[in-house]
Formats: structure tokens, sequence, C-alpha cells
């Protein structure tokens, strides 16, 4: 059952191979027996996932089972569960238990999925390791033969990531503020895409960055990514940004082929200090679309430099105020103080971890008077530019190829030293979320020490139909079929 | 009519802006479905997005929208048509989010004006600066518990309007009548009930002293949440003082926000602008800026009522009322349709008269609004009409109204229950009269002799004798004769 994609089983489940709850159970044991070595979800809900699980076979049955009716989903502890602990990976929030249910999460049950558990993240979404989590950090299901050192599955989304990888679930909801889909899918040789700024909503997800978050799906492959995306998509009323668009068929697209599209290659990021593995695999990924039908253009994106940058300016401004909102009195954690000011310290001083508090430092700090001018709104300017870049080369091409991030995994305990050198993983994803637009990111090879390498396709504001056809014209081509230690020598598809 | 303060160093002129907060009416909240009723039990009236849950958003209510935009056309201001929210970021435990969604520089509305009157018959155009929507702040109670403070979030989200002045008040007159002309507009547009007890309306006075001729003004200082006009005009007076006492003692006024003591008639420091917080003000993420279809904003102006000047000019016009008959009349859209009612098909001087003089002392007295008046313009229409008839007159008519006040009865009943009919049988006034020259023979005498003050004396002692139900004019008449 394991050897099954998404798509595979589902067709699977209808022609009665097997039931939901068989598949449940299987998946179940293989989260019981794993997540301990992982730590890849906060709070597995077996009961949850059993009772949903029947209700798909009582579907399937009938005949009027939902598009996703059985298949097992990790769900990313930032989309509000109604009844189940809800913890965003911090302490303030941990004896959270949301009475409601995220748009997104209402879509999939909807729809039939099950839900195994929720996954672990950097606290807040704030990371690109998921070291950050107050529930412990996620170990990456690969590791470097050459030694046992236990590797970050990036992030923030981490938990989603490994646990597609390792194959305790057929996919995972996850979010992206400024790469937490792509750069972990990158890290644990999935595939994740990010959709245009307002495609999901955002409504009961908790928050990071507003005008930057949004909800994607993490899969094993670029056709189960759109299955999901189909389910997760859609206008919600509850939330002023969300896009009043139709869905299209995004696992229709996804087969698409790209003969006769115009692929861009971005110059500003190629940059000296790439390592020569992955600007081979940029070079290869190239090559395999030019080999299916697609034509290949230089293109500049002048501004793409200060993406990061102003990313760091515009998050955590948002993110200072989307975090007021954890004061201790109406929910969450409390910690007693002798008045309200020592209340509101001791509470926020002992919820909210090193990285939250440096980013919520950081963006009181860009709003306050007489800096708002030279930070806050000369970066919101800047990303106006960075939308104007793209949208001028998007009159020219239909899509860019990139790398996701300019390294494999890394062990646990590497960069942590240094803060803005753990941002630096974000620089190829960023600007993508500072305009807004779609961006995936496929497994596509190796590295020389046999972990996996992932490159990213952007597209136009909803324009994800061509970005996945990219994306699986790329899959198709690179055949990635290496699976991570911890399940080598099963098989993949 | 210039009011200036007198100070040692001679008059002081006094500055006075103001920024009211209007509740604006309406069923839900400014960004969530949650009701908006005065007096619920604390927290019922609280949705998860007023309660900052984790993951909720704001979604504007369109009524709110809707009531803003009216209220700028009625102001005569600028619609907006393209403006957006933005966060003003505070910690206090009644602000859940830790923001107040509020527009901060691009408001819906923007410059217009407010005519005002003064009781000279003078008028003035007093610029409105701005108008903005925002959201109010739950409430924070102190008297529940020994140590601990309760919050009710019940208004925690209900839509404001902040309607801001220019500096272009110089009385605590003027003031006073821009507050109740607001207040009054407001109430005509069914935007805001005004209610300042309930706190529906309250009022930030910004005031500040020079001597006439300056040409830049001084430091100001805010006097935060005044709750009625009369406490604002004294705190302006209190203000003002304290500012010119400041200043001819040498020292400088600091820029602060100030609260005022009613029960002592001053004002005192609540926080200096060292203080101040930094709202740290940015454009709200969660909201795409608020664009408005002009096609719908007309539709808006097309809907308005007739509004409190338009309805004065009318009543000038058509009713001949003096101006300042006409300015109490329009003042409560209320009081104007009871007006129109009384006065349509009959004098309406006499209408006005009747309306401001002997309704409004029975009103005061009782404590009740027009809307629950025993007197229901119907009936005083009819009174009008006994007078004009001649069933009654004048002096019998107001012990009809005292009656009709009391006991809410019908004049026709009335009259005909305690026999008030005008006495107009000549045969009886004759005698009448006779009665009174015999009695007071003396008196006669001296008006014969020229002392025609007298005259009134008679009518006076004619009058009494037949119980006031006299026709005032036969009474003249057959004095006359009879003299």
């Amino acid at each position: 059952m394991f050897s099954l994609t998404l798509a595979e089983t589902a067709a699977a489940l209808r022609k009665r191979q097997f039931s939901a709850s068989e598949l449940t159970e299987t998946y179940l044991a293989a989260v019981e027996a794993l997540n301990p070595r992982l730590n890849a979800f906060i709070t597995p809900t077996p009961e949850l996932a059993r009772e949903q699980a029947a209700a798909a076979d009582r579907a399937l049955a009938a005949g009027e089972a939902g598009p996703l009716a059985g298949i097992p989903l990790g769900i990313k502890d930032l989309f509000c569960t109604k009844g189940v602990r809800t913890t965003a990976a911090s302490r303030i929030l941990a004896p959270f238990v949301p009475p409601y249910e995220s748009t997104v999460t209402e879509h999939l049950r909807r729809d039939g999925a099950v839900f195994l558990g929720k996954t672990n993240l950097d606290e807040f979404a704030m990371g690109s390791s998921n070291i950050t989590s107050a529930f412990g950090p996620v170990t990456n299901p690969w590791t470097r033969p050459s030694d046992a050192a236990p590797l970050v599955p990036g992030g923030s989304s981490g938990g989603s990531a490994a646990a597609v990888a390792a194959r305790l679930a057929l996919g995972a909801t996850a979010t992206d503020t400024g790469g937490s889909i792509r750069q972990p899918a990158s890290f644990c040789g999935v595939a994740g895409i990010k959709p245009t700024y307002g495609r999901c909503s955002r409504w009961g997800i908790v928050a990071f960055a507003s005008s930057l978050d949004q909800a994607g799906p993490l899969a094993r492959t670029v056709e189960d990514c759109a299955l999901l995306l189909n389910s997760m998509a859609g206008f919600d009323p509850k939330d002023s940004t969300s896009a009043d668009r139709q869905v299209p068929d995004f696992a229709a697209a996804s087969r698409r082929g790209v003969k006769g599209l115009r692929i861009g290659v971005p110059r500003e990021y190629q940059s000296d200090g790439m390592p020569p593995e992955i600007a081979a695999l940029w070079q290869q990924g190239l090559s395999w679309l030019r080999e299916a039908g697609a034509t290949l253009h230089d293109v500049s994106l002048p501004h793409t430099k200060y993406g990061l940058a102003t990313y760091y300016i515009v998050a955590p401004a948002e993110a200072s105020a989307n975090l007021a909102r954890y004061d201790g009195v109406r929910f969450g954690a409390r910690v007693e103080g002798e008045d309200l000011d020592s209340m509101y310290e001791n509470t926020r001083g002992a919820g909210f971890g090193a990285e939250v508090k440096r980013r919520v430092l950081i963006g009181t700090y860009v709003l306050s008077a007489g800096y708002y001018d030279a930070y806050y709104l000369r970066a919101q300017k800047v990303r106006a530019l960075i939308l104007r870049d793209f949208l001028d080369v998007f009159r020219d091409v239909d899509a860019l190829l990139t790398p996701t991030a300019p390294s494999a995994a890394f062990a646990q305990g590497e960069r942590m030293d240094d803060p803005v050198k753990m941002y630096l993983n974000d620089v190829f994803t960023v600007p993508a979320n500072m305009a807004g637009i779609p961006g995936l990111s496929v497994p596509a090879g190796l590295d020389a020490r046999g972990l996996p390498l992932g490159l990213q396709v952007l597209g136009k504001p909803f324009d994800e139909e061509t970005v996945l056809a990219v994306g699986a014209a790329v899959e198709k081509a690179a055949g990635f079929a290496a699976l991570p230690s911890l399940r080598a020598g099963e098989a993949r598809p | 009519m210039t009011y200036f303060i007198d100070g040692a160093t001679g008059p002081w002129e006094v500055v006075i802006g103001l920024e009211v907060h209007a509740q604006v009416i309406s069923r839900a909240k400014l960004f969530s479905g949650a009701a908006t009723a005065f007096g619920a039990e604390p927290n019922t009236q609280v949705s998860f997005i007023d309660a900052a849950f984790p993951g909720m958003l704001p979604v504007p209510n369109r009524e709110c929208i809707a009531q803003a935009v009216r209220t700028g056309l009625g102001l005569n201001a600028r619609i907006n048509l393209a403006s957006h929210f933005d966060r003003k970021n505070y910690f206090y435990p009644d602000l859940p989010p830790g923001y107040q969604i509020s527009q901060f520089t691009r408001p819906i509305v923007g410059k217009g004006t407010i005519e005002i009157e003064l009781a000279d018959g003078s008028e003035r155009a007093i610029g409105v600066t701005r108008l903005h929507l925002e959201q109010d702040a739950g409430k924070s109670l102190h008297d529940q518990h020994p140590s601990k403070s309760y919050i009710d979030l019940n208004r925690a989200g209900v839509a404001l309007m902040e309607i801001v002045s220019d500096p272009d008040l110089r009385s605590p007159e003027e003031a006073g009548a821009y507050l109740r002309k607001l207040r009054s507009i407001l109430r005509y547009l069914g935007t805001c009930d005004g209610n300042m007890e309930e706190g529906s309306l309250r009022a930030d006075v910004n005031v500040s002293v020079r001597h006439p001729g300056e040409a830049e003004y001084r430091t100001r200082c805010e006097v935060k949440n005044v709750n009625s006009v009369r406490f604002v005009m004294q705190a302006i007076e209190a203000e003002a003082k304290r500012q010119v006492a400041v200043w001819e003692a040498n020292e400088t006024v600091e820029q602060e926000t100030r609260l005022f003591d009613s029960a002592m008639g001053v004002t005192r420091s609540m926080r200096s602008k060292e203080d101040a917080h930094d709202y740290r003000y940015f454009p709200e993420p969660d909201l795409p800026p608020l664009v408005l279809d002009p096609a719908w904003v007309e539709k808006l102006r097309q809907g308005l009522p007739e509004l409190p000047d338009a309805r004065r000019e009318r009543f000038l016009r058509d009713f001949g009322l003096s101006p300042y008959d006409a300015s109490v009349l329009v003042a409560e859209r209320a009081t104007a349709e009871y007006f129109e009612a009384v006065a349509k098909g009959r004098d309406a001087k006499q209408a006005a008269n009747w309306i401001t003089g002997e309704l409004f002392a029975h009103l005061n007295r009782s404590g009740q609004g027009i809307e629950e008046s025993p007197i229901s313009a119907a009936a005083l229409g009819r009174m009008l009409d006994l007078i004009a008839d001649g069933t009654i007159n004048g002096k019998i008519a107001k012990q009809v109204f005292e009656a009709m006040a009391g006991s809410g009865a019908g004049p026709d009943a009335i009259i005909a229950e305690r026999g008030l009919r005008q006495v107009t049988d000549e045969g009886a006034i004759e005698a009448a009269v006779a009665k009174v020259l015999a009695a007071n023979p003396d008196k006669v005498g001296e008006y014969r002799a020229g002392k025609d003050k007298l005259f009134g004396f008679f009518v006076g002692q004619v009058m009494r004798e037949m119980k006031g139900k006299g026709n005032p004019a036969l009474v003249n008449e057959a004095l006359r004769r009879q003299l």
C-alpha cells in the first residue's frame, strides 16, 4: 500500500482493492512506529482518523465518495481543527483547542480525507529547519550515508514534509510565507506547491504574516499535489483576501505537458556562491524541459536581490501585530503576574521561543515612529517593484525554472549560530511570496552525498495550471525514485 | 459675538477642535456578524473574530460602510472612493487582537462642513477635516472584584465613525452648537442615535489659546471622552482658563491628554506627550483597499432624508417662522415632524408658539421626549382649530392644554366635560358688564375722567365674572358700549 501514490490509492479505494479503514490502520501503524524517531507529528489523531476512514468506507460503498475519500493526510498544526488541539508549535498555544475548523481543512473533510494528526512545524511557522518548534525538532527521514547525523527537514512545514517523505501520510497540508512549503519539499525529496496568494482561504490558519501566508499541499508527486490543491482551494467570503475565482482542474493541468511553453531562466538566481551540483541540476532541469518541447529564455528580475531583505521587514512587521493577541487573557497559556503588564510579560516571555521573540522585536522596531518610512514603507515599495519584475517577464515567458534552495538538507545544529545565515535558506523562495505568485518545488535529483534536491517552478498569478504542468514534466524526466534512508529498499512508484 | 477670556495681559482667544466618536447604527459589528444591541448581558455579543481567536479574519460589514458614506454625504463632505484600513497597535485587555482596525492615512470621508446657528442669530460654517471608520474596544470593569478586572467584549468591534473638525471653533457656545448640530444631522440620517449617556456619542476636545491677531496656534491639549454637550462647554472654559493662567505665569503649556472632572469643573492631566503611545500604524494586511462604486454612492445620496438645514430653509420659506423658532423646531426630526403635522393647514406661527412654549415646558417637566408626548399632533391641531372657530379663547385653551397633558384626553371631550365652551351670548355678556360697572362706581368715574388704562381692569373683572369663558372681542365691545 505504501508504494501507491495518492492518485493510485484513490483509484484502488474506488475499486475496493482495500478499504479506507485498512489503509488508515496501515498508516496509523507507520506513524506509531516511526514518529518517535522523526517527531513529524505533534498530535496524532488516530481516533479521528478511524472515524473518518469508517465514514469514507460507507461513502465509497454507497457510491457517494468525495474525491479524497479515505486518503490519509497530515495536517500542519497551524490549521485550526475543531476539537483537536492546535498549537502552532508554540508553548503559548499548547492548551488551545479551537472550537472551529479552518476553511482549508473543512474542504478536505468535505471531500472525504482522513486526518492522521497534526504535524510539527517551526514555532508560528517562523523558521527554515523546524528547529524552533516548542515540541522539539523534526528529523529528516533522509541521512547522509557518510555520517548518521540527524538532518533538518527544512521549515517551517518540516513535519508535513518529513511525514510525506517517510510515508507516514499520503499528503499533508502546509503553509508558505517565505518558502515554508517549497524548501522542506526540496530537503525531503517530495513535491509541494504554494499557490497564488488568495487561492486558498487563510480563515482558521494561525496567522504569521497576513499578506504573505498561503496554504498549499505537500505530496509525493506533482499530480498528488494537484489533487489536494483542487480540494483545498476556493473562494471564501470569510477571508477578504481570498480570490473569487473558479478552481480549475489542477490534476488535468498537471498532465498537459510543456510543448511550446516558454521557460524563463532568471539570471539573478545565478550566484557565484551557488554549489556546483545545484547549478548543474538546474541546467539539467532546463535541458529536460527543452527536450520535452519547451523553449528557454534568459530573463532578468532586477529587484529579486532585495527580496530577502524586504521580506525580513514585511513579515516580522505583520507578525508583530498578528502575535499581539497571544496575551494570556482569553485563550492559550497564561503566566500570572502582579499586575497587568507583568502578566503580559510573564505570559509572552514564557510562551514564545527565541526566534518568535526576535521577529516580534524586529517587526515592532521597523514599524516604530521614525523608522516606519525608512523600513516598512520602503520595503512595500520594493515589493511592488518585485511584482512588476515578474509581471514584466511573464509577458515573454510562461513560467520560470530555478533551484528551490541554495543547499540540500543540513544537520541539526549546523547554521544555528547565526539567524541571518538561516534566513538565507529562503533566498530563492521569498520573491514568490513577495509577489504573491505561485511556486512549486519538485524533487529533481540527489547531491553527491545522496540527499534530495528540488527545482522550483514559478508562474503567473492564478496560473497554477502551467506551474503544475512544468513541474510534472521535470518530475517525469528526473524519474526521481530514491527513497529516504528510513524507507530504503521499499518500492517507489 | 466674540468670546474672549480676559487675562492680566489682555484678552485671549480660544481655539477649539472636536473629535467626535459616533457609534454607527447597524445590527452587526464592523468586521463580524455579532450583534450590537446596548445593555445585553456581558460577553453575549462576541464572535471569535471580536475575541481575536487564532486564524480569525475581519470581513467589512457593508451596512457600516454605507452608514459612513451617508454621514459623509450629510456633512457635504468628499467621499473617498478609495480608502484603506490600518492597524493601530497597543496592548490592553479590552482590545483582544492587540490592535484596533482604523483608518489612518486614507479615511473614507474627507473635507466637509457643518453650519451652526448661534443664539444671537448669527451663523458660521465649521470645517470637518475627515471622517473615518474604526472599531470600538471592549469595556474593562474594575469594580466587580477586589483584585481582578473583568472584561466585557460586547462593544469590542462595534463600528465607530470618528468625525474630526477643523480648529474653527472659538467659544464654548460654538462648540456646543457644533456638537448639537452634528448630533442632529446624525439622527436625521439614522447613522448614529446620538445618545451621549449610553456613550454612542463621545467627544475629545482640543483646546489652545492665543492673543487675538496671533498668526500661529499655540500648544493644544486634548480633553478626552467628554460625554455631554454641557460638559464639553464647561471643559473648554476650564481648560482655556487653565492655559491662560499657565501662559500668564510665564510658563509653557505642554501638549498632553487631559480628563475633565465635571464635579470639580477642572481638567486633570492623564498622560504627557512623552508617555504617548507609539501606535505603529500600518496598512491592515487582512483587508484589501476599500473601493466604492460611484453608482452605489449615488444611490445612497438619492436615499438621504431631508436634513436639518434644508428643513429649516423650508420652514422659514413656507411657514414664515423666525430663524430661532425654525432652528429649534428642526433640531430633532421627531419635533419637526410633529410641528409639520400641527401646522398643516393652520396658523404656523401659532402652532410654533404652542409647541416651543407650552408643549416643550410640559415635556421638560415630565422628562419626556416628543415621541412620548401625551398630546398628539392631531389633538394639538384640533385644539388650535377650536381656538380659531371661537369655541374657546386663548386663555381657556391653556386650561384645556393642561387637562390634555394630564389625562391624554382630546380637547372636545375636555371642553364638553368641563363646560369650557366660550360664551358668545351677548345678553349674558351685557349682564356681566353691567354687574361689574355697578360694583365699581369710583373706577368708572376715573375712567370716564380720562384714565384709559383702566379698560384692562374692567376686561379682567368681566372675564373673572364669566369664569374666563367670555368671548374677548364681544366683552370688549360691550364694555366700550356701556362705558
